[in-house]
C-alpha cells in the first residue's frame, strides 16, 4: 500500500485525488493546528457580544412574529408572521442551537449558553443529537458503513454505496424528507433504523424513542396546540402558518446540509481506510470530504456558517463567527497541498447534492450489462425472493 | 386546601407561557427587557466605579429585586464577563447594609484576571451575576461591647463593612491595621476619621518602614486584648498565628477569622487524568491544582463558590479514583457510593472521574 488514506476514495469517475505522502499529511495537520490555535487563542469579548447579539435579534423575531400571528387571518400578517417564524426558527436550529450545541461557546462558562444545558427548538432531543452528529458523523465524516450522515442511511450518495431496488425512488424520498426533515433527524437520532436491524439494543431504543416522543409532545403542543388557541378565531391559521414555517425552515437545513457533503468532488472513504488514522490522516479525511457554499454575509449567518462546511469540519468547536477569517487560510494550505477545496454558489451546490441523489439512484456502470438489465435482474430477483418468503408462509400456514 | 381563583388563573398563565416557549422558559425572554426583575435569575448592575487614591476600585452594584441584603461583614460572589468569559470572585461587601446597592472594594493584583479588569476596563452599566451575601464572618445581633479588629492588607474589606454598617452600635473598638505604607493602607482616611472618634482607636502598622505585627506584641498595644472579642482578617500565614496566640491564652472562642485563600497542599506531580463524565471531556491534571480551576479551563460547566473551601457551592459526585484535599493533605477515595467533593479545594490523586 503507498497511500495512509483516501487509497480507495472515489467520486464520480474520478479516483484518489491526492498523492501525498504520510510525512506530508502530518505536515498538514500541523498547519492546520497551528491555524487553529490562532483564532481560538484570540477569542474574547466581541465573539461573546456576537453570539448573544444572535441570540437577542432571533428572540425579537420569533417574539414579534408570534404576536403577529395572532391577527394570521389578515393575509400580509400571515405571511409576515410566518417569514419571520421561518428565520426565527432557521437562526435558532443553526447559527444558535447546531454551534452551541458543538460547543463552540463553552469556552464562555456561561451556563445559558452552554452544551450540556441547550434544549433546541427542533423534535430531536439536543443529548440524542449530540451523540449522532457530534461522536459518530463529525468523527466518520464520509466514512462509508461507518458515517449514517452519508445519505441518511436511507439514500446512495457514493458510487461506492451498494445499489438497491428501493435506490430508484430516494429522489422522491429525498424531498419527502427534507420537508420533514427535523422528523428524520429525529428518527435517524434515536437510531431507529439501527434498531430494525438489530444493530441496538431494544432497551436503549426504548429509552430513546421515549425521550423523543416527549420532546415531540412539547414541540407539537406549543406549535400545533397552544400558539394556534392563543390567537383565538385566528386559530386555524396561525396552525397553517406555524406548519408552514416549519416546513419552510426544514427545506433550508436539508438543502444547507446537503451542500455540505453531497456535492460532485466531495470524497468519501472505504471503511478500512481509517484504521490507524493519525491526526493528519483525520484533518485530511475531513478536508476531501465536505464542501462550502459561497454567498453574502447574511447566507452564512442564516446556514449558520455552515457554509463554512469545510472549516466546520476542520474545527468542529471554533465559533462560528471565526469561520470566515479561518477560510482564507485554510484554503492557502488546500492550495498548496494541490487539494480540491469544493466551494461554490448556493444554487449550484444544491443543484449538484441533486443531481447526484438522481443518478445514484441509478445503479453504477457494468461493462457486462446495460443499467436495464441490472435493474431487471434485481426485480426479478426480489420477487423471486418475494415468491420464496410467501411460499415458506404459506406452508408454514399448512 | 383550595386554591383561590387567581392563583389558579396565574398558575394556568404560566403554565402556558412556558409550554409557548419551551424549550426555552418564559424567563430567557423577559430577560431581554427587565434583567433585573423580582423571580430572574441574580444579577445586578454597575452604577458607579470609583478609583481609590490606594490603587483600588470601588464598585458600586444595584441588585435585582430579589436581593435578600447583607449582614457586614459578609461576601458576595460576582461573576463578571472578563474576555468573553464568565469569571467568578468572591468580594467582601464594605457598604453598611441598609440601602438598595452595595459596593465591594478591590485591589488590582498581579495577573488578577478580575481585580485588573475592574479596575480598567469594566464599565458602569455592565450587568454582571451574582449570588445572595454569604459567610459567617459577621458581628452578632447583640454587638459586643468591647471589640478587637486586626486587619491586613485587603482583609481589611469585611471590617470596613462591620465599622460602617454597625457604626452606632460600637461602644469600645480597638483597630489594628497592617498596610504597607500611609498612602497604600485600603480607606486610611476614612479609618483615621474614625479613629478620632473616642470610642475608636485606630493602630497602623506600615510595613514599609516598621516591622510586621507579632501577635506576641498584643500585650503591649492592646493590654485588655483578652476581654475582647476579635474578628481578625488578613493572610493564611497571620491567621495561623492568631488562631495559635488566641489557643494558648486559651481563649479561641473570642476569636474569629476569615481566610481569603486556603494553604494549597499537594504535588503536581501526583495529578492523574481526570474525566468529567457529563461534559465528555478528558484533561491531565497537576496534583496541586484545583479541580475547579481544571474543570474551568476545559470550558466544563463547572458550579462554583467560594473557591475557598468554605461554602461547598462547588461540590460534584466523585465516581471514580481518588482525589486530594488540598487543605488538610488528606486523600479521598470513592467507595461504593460516589462521593460528594469540593472541586475547589480538591485535587486529581491519580486518575479520577467525575460527574460534572
Amino acid at each position: 500500500m503507498t497511500q495512509t488514506i483516501a487509497a480507495s476514495a472515489t467520486s464520480g469517475t474520478t479516483t484518489t485525488s491526492h498523492n501525498l505522502t504520510p510525512e506530508q499529511i502530518e505536515e498538514l495537520g500541523r498547519e492546520l493546528d497551528e491555524i487553529r490555535d490562532d483564532i481560538m487563542s484570540t477569542l474574547g469579548a466581541r465573539d461573546a457580544a456576537y453570539i448573544r447579539t444572535v441570540i437577542t435579534v432571533q428572540r425579537a423575531i420569533e417574539l414579534s412574529s408570534r404576536a403577529v400571528l395572532l391577527f394570521s387571518r389578515v393575509p400580509a400578517a400571515w405571511v409576515l408572521g410566518t417569514a419571520g417564524l421561518a428565520v426565527a426558527k432557521t437562526l435558532e436550529n443553526m447559527e444558535i442551537g447546531h454551534n452551541i450545541l458543538h460547543g463552540q461557546w463553552d469556552w464562555m462558562r456561561d451556563p445559558k449558553i452552554h452544551s450540556s444545558t441547550w434544549e433546541w427548538d427542533a423534535i430531536s432531543p439536543a443529548k440524542q443529537w449530540q451523540y449522532t452528529h457530534n461522536e459518530l458523523h463529525h468523527t466518520y465524516t464520509n466514512v462509508i458503513g461507518r458515517d449514517n450522515d452519508l445519505g441518511y442511511g436511507i439514500m446512495r450518495v457514493s458510487e461506492d454505496q451498494p445499489w438497491t431496488l428501493y435506490s430508484l425512488i430516494q429522489a422522491p424520498v429525498n424531498l419527502l424528507n427534507a420537508a420533514f426533515f427535523e422528523y428524520g433527524i429525529a428518527l435517524y437520532d434515536m437510531e431507529a433504523l439501527e434498531y430494525v436491524e438489530g444493530r441496538v439494543e431494544k432497551d436503549v431504543f426504548v429509552g430513546k424513542a421515549k425521550e423523543a416522543a416527549r420532546k415531540l409532545g412539547r414541540q407539537v403542543a406549543k406549535d400545533y396546540i397552544i400558539h394556534p388557541l392563543v390567537s383565538g378565531p385566528n386559530a386555524l391559521s396561525t396552525l397553517t402558518a406555524t406548519f408552514t414555517a416549519n416546513m419552510l425552515r426544514n427545506l433550508w437545513t436539508h438543502s444547507v446540509i446537503i451542500c455540505g457533503h453531497f456535492p460532485e468532488g466531495v470524497e468519501t472513504f472505504e471503511t478500512d481506510s481509517i484504521e490507524g488514522e493519525t491526526r493528519g490522516g483525520w484533518y485530511l479525511r475531513q478536508m476531501l470530504g465536505s464542501a462550502n457554499i459561497s454567498g453574502p454575509y447574511l447566507m452564512h449567518v442564516m446556514t449558520g456558517n455552515l457554509s463554512f462546511q469545510i472549516e466546520h469540519h476542520l474545527f468542529p468547536d471554533m465559533p462560528s463567527n471565526r469561520y470566515a477569517e479561518a477560510a482564507p487560510r485554510v484554503r492557502e494550505v488546500f492550495d498548496r497541498y494541490g487539494l480540491r477545496y469544493v466551494s461554490g454558489p448556493l444554487h449550484k451546490q444544491l443543484g449538484s447534492a441533486w443531481w447526484k441523489i438522481i443518478r445514484l439512484s441509478a445503479p453504477n456502470h457494468d461493462p457486462d450489462r446495460t443499467r436495464l438489465e441490472t435493474i431487471t435482474n434485481a426485480v426479478r430477483e426480489s420477487v423471486r425472493g418475494l415468491g420464496g418468503r410467501l411460499q415458506s408462509m404459506l406452508g408454514r400456514g399448512r | 386546601m383550595r386554591r383561590s381563583p387567581s392563583s389558579l388563573l396565574v398558575g394556568g398563565l404560566r403554565r402556558v407561557a412556558r409550554a409557548l416557549a419551551s424549550p426555552r422558559d418564559p424567563g430567557d425572554y423577559l430577560d431581554m427587557f427587565s434583567p433585573l426583575r423580582p423571580g430572574a435569575a441574580l444579577r445586578g448592575r454597575i452604577t458607579s466605579i470609583v478609583r481609590e487614591p490606594t490603587g483600588a476600585v470601588t464598585v458600586t452594584i444595584r441588585p435585582g429585586k430579589d436581593w435578600a441584603g447583607h449582614r457586614p461583614g459578609q461576601y458576595v460572589r460576582v461573576g463578571i464577563q472578563v474576555d468573553g468569559v464568565r469569571q467568578w470572585r468572591a468580594y467582601s461587601i464594605t457598604s453598611p447594609g441598609a440601602e438598595r446597592t452595595l459596593t465591594i472594594t478591590v485591589k488590582p493584583v498581579e495577573g488578577g484576571v478580575v481585580s485588573n479588569h475592574l479596575g480598567t476596563r469594566a464599565r458602569v452599566g455592565e450587568l454582571v451575576s451574582l449570588e445572595q451575601a454569604a459567610g459567617e464572618f459577621v458581628l452578632p445581633d447583640a454587638v459586643p461591647p468591647k471589640l478587637l479588629f486586626v486587619a491586613a492588607g485587603s482583609g481589611i474589606t469585611p471590617i470596613m463593612g462591620m465599622l460602617r454598617g454597625h457604626a452606632d452600635a460600637l461602644t469600645d473598638v480597638v483597630m489594628i491595621h497592617s498596610s504597607a505604607s500611609e498612602r497604600a493602607a485600603l480607606f486610611g482616611p476614612e479609618l483615621r476619621v474614625l479613629g478620632e472618634d473616642p470610642r475608636v482607636r485606630l493602630i497602623e502598622r506600615h510595613t514599609d518602614t516598621q516591622e510586621r505585627l507579632g501577635f506576641d506584641e498584643l500585650d503591649e498595644l492592646v493590654p485588655d486584648w483578652t476581654d475582647r472579642q476579635a474578628w481578625v482578617c488578613g493572610p493564611a500565614a497571620m491567621l495561623d498565628e492568631a488562631e495559635e496566640h488566641w489557643a494558648e491564652a486559651g481563649i479561641e472562642d473570642r476569636l474569629h477569622i476569615e481566610r481569603f485563600r486556603p494553604v494549597i497542599l499537594g504535588d503536581p506531580e501526583d495529578g492523574g487524568e481526570v474525566t468529567f463524565r457529563v461534559s465528555g471531556r478528558t484533561v491531565d491534571a497537576p496534583g496541586d491544582r484545583p479541580l475547579l480551576d481544571v474543570g474551568e479551563e476545559s470550558h466544563v460547566l463547572m458550579p462554583s463558590g467560594c473557591r475557598m473551601g468554605i461554602c461547598f457551592g462547588c461540590v460534584g459526585s466523585l465516581a471514580e479514583g481518588t482525589v486530594r484535599h488540598l487543605r488538610t493533605g488528606e486523600l479521598i477515595e470513592t467507595t461504593e457510593d460516589p462521593v460528594q467533593i469540593q472541586t475547589c479545594i480538591t485535587a486529581a490523586a491519580g486518575r479520577c472521574v467525575i460527574d460534572l
